[in-house]
């Protein structure tokens, strides 16, 4: 039997302006090298759902980060926190951008990195996943799951978020797949065509999936959302992308 | 699904939260996912205080229908303690 093992652990990584954040980081143990993974959390919070998910990534061998974008909040249980971000108005984007860029960062200065950095994330993670991939040039894929609002009217921009994700598409620096419940009212199927069809219009490399009987957040095993089939037919899309675009 | 429907009010009274009794400043009325409530969305209502930490809460997720029927109890018990408060300023 080969010898398995990880080591997962809380640290303190440098932020958006270089202000320190929690992160919870997961690796296989030894010498790697090991593609890099960076996990946006959703707007419940840094939760067991995030932690699981991050070592589930350390399961199948990559270096795993999740960086707690409420960490200005304060200290407390994930529900707490985000509850405690919701009365404060959510977290600017331009802020959760610097926090995940300092996750990116953190992976790149480790001497067991492969070189190689996805980004992932899930209903506002999954939003803030595709802004990143199109402000930065630090990753090498994005997987967005169910992002929640890329596509946003007028009257939904505000200073914490001032721009429409996806009239930032053509700036897409890195290959991107994307899952959808076709159930799901945010983002709608009608959001998601939006979203491809902008793609399309940029020439850009993407993936996207839409699953019948499925609505937000279905990967979510602890909530009535789950679905089983279209989860793990999602989670094997997922492992297939980074595998084939984070490898040394 | 992720909404925006949240609805940020003052407050003023005391909640009891884990750690005991603790001033209001804040409660915050949302249509989103729960926490713990199996449902895919409920309304939620956090009272808090906004000099305190995160656990500082009295947290509630509730069905659509509870809340209605919340809704109206409130509206009931407000207009009724409104009457009294009323006759107590007349005199009577």
């Amino acid at each position: 039997m080969a010898y398995e093992g990880m080591i997962a652990e809380t640290i303190t990584i440098s932020g958006n302006k270089g202000e320190s954040i929690s992160a919870y980081v997961a690796r296989p143990l030894g010498a790697g090298p090991f593609p890099g993974v960076v996990l946006i959390h959703h707007i419940p919070g840094w939760d067991e759902w995030y932690r699981e998910a991050t070592r589930k990534f350390a399961h199948h061998g990559y270096a795993a980060i999740s960086h707690n974008l409420f960490h200005r909040a304060g200290e407390g249980r994930a529900d707490d926190v985000a509850a405690k971000v919701r009365a404060e108005g959510g977290v600017p984007d331009a802020q959760a951008m610097g926090d995940t860029q300092g996750a990116v960062d953190w992976l790149r200065m480790q001497p067991w990195l492969n070189g190689k950095v996805g980004v992932i994330g899930t209903c506002s993670g999954g939003r803030q996943t595709f802004m990143f991939a199109c402000q930065t040039k630090s990753i090498n894929a994005a997987v967005e799951l169910w992002g929640g609002r890329v596509v946003m009217s007028k009257e939904e921009l505000n200073p914490k978020a001032p721009v429409s994700p996806i009239d930032l598409t053509k700036d897409l620096s890195c290959p991107l797949l994307g899952l959808f419940g076709n159930e799901d009212r945010a983002p709608t199927p009608e959001q998601v065509n939006q979203h491809e069809e902008e793609l399309k219009k940029h020439g850009k490399q993407y993936e996207f999936h839409r699953y019948d009987g499925a609505g937000h957040g279905f990967f979510y095993y602890d909530r009535p959302v789950y679905r089983i089939e279209q989860a793990l037919d999602g989670w094997k899309k997922v492992f297939a992308f980074f595998g084939k675009h984070l490898a040394a | 699904m992720c909404t925006t429907i949240v609805e940020i009010v003052k407050s003023a009274g005391a909640g009891k939260g884990e750690d005991g009794w603790f001033d209001l400043t804040t409660a915050v009325v949302s249509y989103d996912h729960p926490h713990h409530a199996l449902l895919d969305e409920a309304i939620t209502i956090d009272f808090m205080n906004d000099a305190l930490g995160p656990n500082s809460r009295v947290a509630v997720e509730l069905t659509l229908e509870a809340a209605k029927i919340l809704s109206d109890a409130l509206a009931r018990a407000i207009a009724a303690a409104e009457i009294e408060e009323s006759g107590r300023r007349r005199g009577t």
